[in-house]
C-alpha cells in the first residue's frame, strides 16, 4: 500500500511537472482508526475511476493530495481541511467519512470557497452547511423513508421495531423510516437503541427486547461493518426468523464487503439501498470487473466505494467543464443537474440542495452458487432526500 | 529572601556549614529564578508565527495542547494524581463555552474563558473530594468512568449538546471586539491562545515553586511522611486537583473557541490517552515537559501521518515503546541527564 | 416466564457475555495482581490471538476447536518473548512509564495488524453445529451462548485447580500476596510472571477468538474494549481470578439486563455503578487491601 502510494504520488508529481493541467485534489478520509476500513473503500473507488476513464480525464491530471481525518472527532480532519486550502492550496476537496467531520470543516469549507465533495457523509442536512458541499453519497433518509414505504405497502407489514446505533446517522435513519412507515399506515411500536458508534456491543439483548414485542418486521440501522455482521448473525441465533419477524434495514447492514461473513441467517434479509455489487447493470459489472482485477478476487466494492467513484467523475465533470480551472462557482453550477450514469444506475445532483438523487433499490439477500447473493425485487427511481423535500428539523435551510 | 539570605553570611557560625550556606539550599532557592533559556519557547513561538502564516491552525491545536498538558503535569507530574479522564475537564470547559454561544446566552471571549475556568474548577473539586481518597489503579478506573459518564451524558443530551454531531458553527464574537477569528487563517487564534497559554504559565510556575508547590512535591514523593509532619494531604490534593481541572477547562474553552465548535471528541478517552502520551512523553513534573511533548507528539503524528497516512501509529507506536525502555522521565529526562553527564547545568535536586 | 420475564434467557445471555469478559480479563488481573504492571496492550494480545485463530480457519481451514488451541499456543509463545525481551525491563519502571510502553505497543499492533492483513473487520464462521438455537428443555437458546458457558466453567474449573491444587499455583498466590516473602523464600518471580504472562495472553487470544462472534474482530480491538477489560480488573480486584469471574458474571449479567429494560440509558448505568462500587470497595469487590 505504502509503496504504491509513493509509487503513485511520484508518476502523478512527475507528469504535473510536465503538465500545468493538474487539478489539485485534497482528500480527506480516516486512513487510520476504526474508519480505515472505509477509507480504504473510497480511495480505490477514486483510484479506479481515474484509472478506468483515463481518456475522460484528458488533457487533465488528477493529483490526489491525501490526507488523514484520524478519528470522528473532527478536529483533526479541520485542520486538515485548513492546511489542505492554505498550503497545499487545492482546487476540490472530497472525501469526509464520518458526519461530524464534515459538520466540523463546514466554516472552512465556507471560507476556503472550493467545490467539496462529500463522498460518505451521510447525517442529511450537512449539504446545508456550507454552499461548497456537493453530495455524491446518500443521505439516511434516502434509504429510511424508501424502506418505511416499502415496508408497509410492499411487505404488507402493520408494526414494527426500529433498532438502531445510538448516534446521529442511527437516529437520522430511524426518524426516515418511521416518517415514511407511518406515513403509509404502519405503526412503529418499539425504539431500542443499541450503544454507541464505537464499540460493537453484544446485541443479544436488544433483539430479545424487539422479539418479545413481536412485530411484523424489525427495522435495524446498525453502522456498515463490524455491527452489521453482529446483528445479522444475532438475528438468526435468537430464532426470529422462525418467531415470523422479517429483519429488514437500509442497505448498511448488508454491506457487500461483509455480506459472506453473515452466514446463511442473512438470507431471506430485505434492504433498500441505493447500491449493491450484484446489480445488474453495463456499469457496473465493468466497475465490479474492475474492482476485482485490480484489488484482487476476493474483494468486493460496496456503496462507499461508489461513493467515491461518483464524487471523482464529478470531480472530472466539474474540471472539464471549466477548462481545468476549477473556479468554484463554475464547477459548482456545472454540477448542479448534472447527470451521470454510476454503477449504481442513473445519478443526478440536484441543483436545489446539491444533494444526490438516485434510484433506491429493494433487495432480498439470497444463496446463488453457495455464496450470499442480493437480489433486486423492486426498485424506487429518482429517489430525493426526504428530509431536505419536507423540510424536516435541520434540513429546513436556514 | 535577601535578609534572610544575607543575615548568616554576615555572622559565620562557629561549627560547621550553616543550614542556609549548604548547597542544597542555594540550589533550592535558585530554583523558582528565571534561567536563561526560559524565554527561548515564547520566541520560538512568536517565530513561528511569522514564519509559518500556513500552519496556525496547527500551531493553535499545539499551543493548546502545551495548555491541557500544562494542566496535566500539575496534577500528575506535581502530585502524583494518575489520572485517566483529565479530558473530562477540557470537555466540561469545551461545552461551557460551546453552550453558552450556541444557545446565545454569552460568547465574549475571555470572559466566557473564565467561566469555563470556574465550571471545571467546580466539577474538579467535587469529583475531587469523592475521588482523591483513592490511588492507583482505583483511582485511573475512576477517573475514567467519570469522563465516561460526562461523555454519556453529553451524547444522552441530544437536543441540548447536538450529541455525537456536537454544536456546529459557534459564534464566537471578534476579540476585544476587533480582532476577528477567521476560520481559514488563524492568525487571531494562535496569538489568543498564546496570550492565554502565557498567562496560564506564569501563574503555574509561581504555583509550583510556592511553598503550596513544594508540599504537592512532598505529597508525590512520600505521602507518609507529609502526613507525619502535619500536611492537610487530602486539602493539598483537592485544591492542586482544582487546580488543574479550571485550567484544563480554560484549555477546553480555547478550544472550542477557536474551532467555533464542540462535540464528544473534547471529553473521550482518546484525548485523555493522548494529553497523557504527550506529558510523559516530554517528561512529567517539569513545567516545560508540556512543551516539549507536545511538539514532539504533534511532529510524529502530524508529519508522519502526511508521508504515511495509512500507518502513521506505527511510528508513534515505536518512538513511545524506544522512549519508554530507553529514555525514563521523557525527552526533557533524557536531555537532563545529557546535559549532567555534559557538565552542563547543575543536577536538579 | 414468571411475571411476563424470560428469566432463564437474560441468565443466558449476560452469563455468556459474562464469560467473553472474564475469559480475556483474567490474564490481565493476575499479571496486575503479580507485579502491578498496568500492561495496556493486553488487549493487543487478545486481538493478535483472534487474528490468528480466525485467519488460521479462514486460510488454513483450520477446524474452530484446534484454531482456538492454535491461537492460544501462538499468542502465549510470542507474549512470552515480549514479556523476556521487552515488559521485563520495566518492572521497577514508573507506573507511568509502563502505561507509555504497553501504549505504544498496542498502536505497533494496531499499525501492524492494518498494514499486514488489512483495517477490516475479519469473519469468524462457526462450525454448524454452533450456529442457531439448541433446546434446554425448560428454553430454547443461542447455541454459541451455551457453549460460551461451558467453555467459560471447563476454564474457571480449571484454573481453580491449577490456583488452589497446584505447587505453581500456590507460588502465584503467594507471590500475589507478598512479593517479597515469596523472593525471600526462593520464589523465583520472574519465572513466575513470564509463566502467568504468557498464560494470560493466552487466555486474551481464546477470549479475542471466542467473543468475535459477537462483537467483531478488526485492528481498533486493541483498544475498543480495553475499558471494558479494565473495569472487571478493577471491580474484580487484581489478582483475583475468583474475583474476576464474579465481576465478569456480574458485569455481564448486568448490562445485559439494563440493555434490555432500559436501553435508553445507554452505558451510563455501568460507568456509574462502577464508580459507586469502586468507591464503596476501592480495592475491588474481592480485592485485600494490600495488592
Amino acid at each position: 500500500m505504502f509503496k504504491k502510494f509513493v509509487l503513485a504520488s511520484a508518476v502523478v508529481a512527475a507528469t504535473g511537472m510536465a503538465q500545468a493541467q493538474e487539478v489539485k485534489v485534497g482528500v480527506v478520509l480516516p486512513y487510520t482508526g476504526i474508519g480505515a476500513e472505509f477509507a480504504q473503500q473510497i480511495d480505490r473507488g477514486m483510484e479506479l475511476y481515474l484509472k478506468l476513464n483515463a481518456d475522460k480525464v484528458k488533457p487533465y491530471t488528477m493529483k490526489l493530495i491525501k490526507r488523514d481525518a484520524k478519528n470522528p472527532g473532527g478536529a483533526d480532519a479541520k485542520v486538515a481541511v485548513q492546511e489542505l486550502l492554505t498550503q497545499d492550496k487545492v482546487d476540490v476537496l472530497a472525501g469526509w467519512v464520518y458526519s461530524p467531520n464534515a459538520i466540523a470543516s463546514a466554516p472552512i469549507v465556507a471560507a476556503g470557497n472550493k467545490l467539496s465533495v462529500l463522498m460518505n457523509a451521510g447525517t442529511a442536512h450537512i449539504t446545508n452547511m456550507a454552499p461548497q458541499y456537493v453530495r455524491t453519497a446518500f443521505s439516511m433518509w434516502h434509504s429510511g423513508y424508501a424502506m418505511g414505504e416499502a415496508a408497509a405497502r410492499q411487505l404488507k407489514a402493520k408494526t414494527a421495531v426500529v433498532g438502531y446505533t445510538d448516534f446521529p446517522p442511527g437516529k437520522d435513519s430511524l426518524a426516515a423510516f418511521k416518517k415514511g412507515f407511518e406515513a403509509s399506515g404502519g405503526k412503529v411500536i418499539d425504539e431500542i437503541p443499541m450503544g454507541g458508534a464505537g464499540a460493537v456491543p453484544d446485541m443479544t439483548p436488544f433483539f430479545q427486547r424487539a422479539k418479545d414485542k413481536k412485530p411484523d418486521v424489525f427495522y435495524v440501522f446498525v453502522p456498515a461493518g463490524d455491527h452489521a455482521a453482529a446483528a445479522v448473525k444475532t438475528y438468526g441465533a435468537l430464532g426470529m426468523k422462525a418467531a415470523g419477524i422479517k429483519l429488514i434495514g437500509p442497505g448498511d447492514i448488508t454491506q457487500d464487503t461483509k455480506l459472506q461473513a453473515m452466514g446463511p441467517a442473512a438470507v431471506g434479509l430485505i434492504t433498500m439501498h441505493h447500491y449493491n455489487a450484484d446489480l445488474q447493470n453495463a456499469e457496473n459489472k465493468r466497475f465490479v470487473a474492475a474492482w476485482k482485477k485490480e484489488y484482487g478476487a476476493e474483494s468486493t466494492p460496496d456503496f462507499m466505494a461508489v461513493g467515491g467513484y461518483d464524487g471523482m467523475a464529478a470531480i472530472v465533470h466539474a474540471a472539464q467543464a471549466t477548462k481545468g480551472k476549477m473556479d468554484t462557482a463554475a464547477a459548482l453550477a456545472s454540477l448542479k443537474g448534472w447527470k451521470f450514469a454510476s454503477p449504481r444506475g442513473p445519478i443526478m445532483i440536484d441543483p436545489q440542495t446539491r444533494d444526490i438523487v438516485m434510484n433506491e433499490y429493494l433487495s432480498e439477500v439470497v444463496m446463488k452458487d453457495g455464496k450470499l447473493a442480493q437480489k433486486v425485487i423492486g426498485k424506487i427511481d429518482a429517489v430525493k432526500d426526504e428530509c431536505k423535500a419536507q423540510k424536516i428539523g435541520p434540513c429546513a435551510p436556514k | 529572601m535577601t535578609t534572610l539570605g544575607s543575615a548568616p553570611t554576615a555572622a559565620p557560625a562557629a561549627h560547621g556549614t550553616p543550614a542556609v550556606d549548604h548547597p542544597a539550599a542555594h540550589a533550592l532557592a535558585r530554583r523558582h529564578r528565571l534561567r536563561w533559556w526560559e524565554p527561548l519557547p515564547w520566541i520560538l513561538a512568536l517565530a513561528f508565527y511569522f514564519t509559518f502564516p500556513n500552519y496556525l491552525g496547527f500551531g493553535t491545536e499545539l499551543l493548546i495542547t502545551i495548555l491541557f498538558a500544562l494542566s496535566l503535569d500539575l496534577a500528575l507530574g506535581y502530585a502524583g494524581i494518575i489520572t485517566l479522564g483529565h479530558a473530562a475537564f477540557f470537555g466540561v470547559g469545551a461545552y461551557t463555552v460551546g453552550l453558552l454561544a450556541f444557545h446565545g446566552l454569552w460568547n465574549e471571549p475571555i470572559s466566557s474563558l473564565m467561566l469555563a475556568a470556574i465550571v471545571a474548577g467546580i466539577v474538579g473539586v467535587v469529583s475531587g473530594l469523592v475521588l482523591l481518597r483513592t490511588q492507583g489503579l482505583t483511582l485511573l478506573m475512576l477517573t475514567l468512568c467519570t469522563m465516561a459518564l460526562l461523555e454519556e451524558g453529553a451524547n444522552m443530551a441530544h437536543d441540548l449538546t447536538g450529541g455525537f454531531d456536537g454544536l456546529p458553527s459557534l459564534p464566537i464574537p471578534p476579540l476585544f471586539g476587533f480582532f476577528e477569528f477567521n476560520p481559514l487563517f488563524a492568525n487571531t487564534q494562535y496569538l489568543y491562545a498564546l496570550a492565554v497559554l502565557l498567562v496560564c504559565f506564569v501563574y503555574v510556575r509561581t504555583l509550583v515553586y510556592s511553598p503550596f508547590g513544594q508540599s504537592l512535591t512532598g505529597i508525590r514523593e512520600n505521602i507518609l511522611r507529609m502526613h507525619a509532619v502535619g500536611s492537610p494531604v487530602r486539602a493539598r490534593l483537592v485544591t492542586c486537583y482544582t487546580i488543574s481541572a479550571a485550567i484544563a477547562g480554560v484549555a477546553g474553552g480555547l478550544w472550542a473557541q477557536t474551532n467555533a465548535y464542540v462535540n464528544l471528541g473534547s471529553l473521550g478517552l482518546d484525548r485523555a490517552a493522548t494529553i497523557l502520551i504527550v506529558l510523559i512523553l516530554g517528561g512529567h513534573g517539569r513545567l516545560y515537559g508540556a512543551f516539549v511533548g507536545a511538539v514532539a507528539y504533534a511532529v510524529l503524528s502530524h508529519f508522519l501521518a502526511r508521508i504515511y497516512p495509512t500507518a502513521w501509529q506505527l511510528g508513534l507506536g515505536l518512538a513511545l515503546v524506544i522512549i519508554a525502555l530507553f529514555a525514563r522521565n521523557g525527552i526533557l529526562g533524557v536531555a537532563a541527564a545529557l546535559g549532567r553527564r555534559l557538565g552542563i547545568g547543575r543536577a536538579t535536586p | 416466564m414468571i411475571f411476563g420475564i424470560d428469566f432463564a434467557s437474560i441468565l443466558l445471555g449476560g452469563i455468556a457475555a459474562g464469560m467473553v469478559l472474564f475469559i480475556v480479563s483474567v490474564g490481565l488481573s493476575v499479571t496486575m495482581g503479580l507485579m502491578g504492571f498496568v500492561n495496556l496492550a493486553h488487549g493487543g494480545f487478545a486481538m493478535f490471538g483472534g487474528y490468528v485463530i480466525v485467519l488460521a480457519m479462514n486460510h488454513w481451514g483450520m477446524g474452530f476447536l484446534p484454531a482456538l488451541a492454535f491461537g492460544f499456543v501462538v499468542t502465549a509463545i510470542v507474549s512470552a518473548a515480549f514479556e523476556r525481551l521487552l515488559y521485563a525491563r520495566l518492572y521497577n519502571a514508573a507506573e507511568l512509564d509502563q502505561v507509555l510502553f504497553t501504549i505504544g505497543l498496542v498502536f505497533i499492533m494496531i499499525a501492524a495488524v492494518t498494514l499486514l492483513v488489512g483495517p477490516e473487520n475479519q469473519p469468524l464462521t462457526l462450525p454448524p453445529a454452533l450456529r442457531g438455537q439448541i433446546d434446554l428443555g425448560f428454553t430454547s437458546y443461542r447455541t454459541y451462548s451455551i457453549f460460551l458457558i461451558v467453555v467459560g466453567v471447563v476454564i474457571v474449573l480449571g484454573l481453580w485447580l491449577a490456583f488452589e491444587r497446584t505447587h505453581i499455583g500456590a507460588q502465584i498466590r503467594a507471590a500475589v500476596d507478598n512479593r517479597r516473602m515469596a523472593e525471600s523464600l526462593g520464589i523465583n518471580v520472574n519465572l513466575l510472571f513470564t509463566i502467568t504472562f504468557a498464560f494470560g495472553s493466552g487466555m486474551a487470544a481464546l477470549g479475542g477468538g471466542l467473543g468475535a462472534e459477537f462483537i467483531g474482530l478488526d485492528p481498533q480491538y486493541a483498544l475498543k474494549y480495553l475499558v471494558y477489560f479494565l473495569i472487571v480488573v478493577a471491580v474484580g480486584g487484581p489478582g483475583r481470578v475468583g474475583g474476576v469471574f464474579y465481576a465478569a458474571i456480574i458485569i455481564g449479567v448486568l448490562d445485559f439486563v439494563l440493555k434490555l429494560y432500559l436501553p435508553k440509558g445507554g452505558t451510563i448505568f455501568i460507568y456509574g455503578l462502577t464508580i459507586l462500587l469502586l468507591l464503596w470497595r476501592p480495592h475491588g469487590l474481592f480485592g485485600r487491601k494490600e495488592t
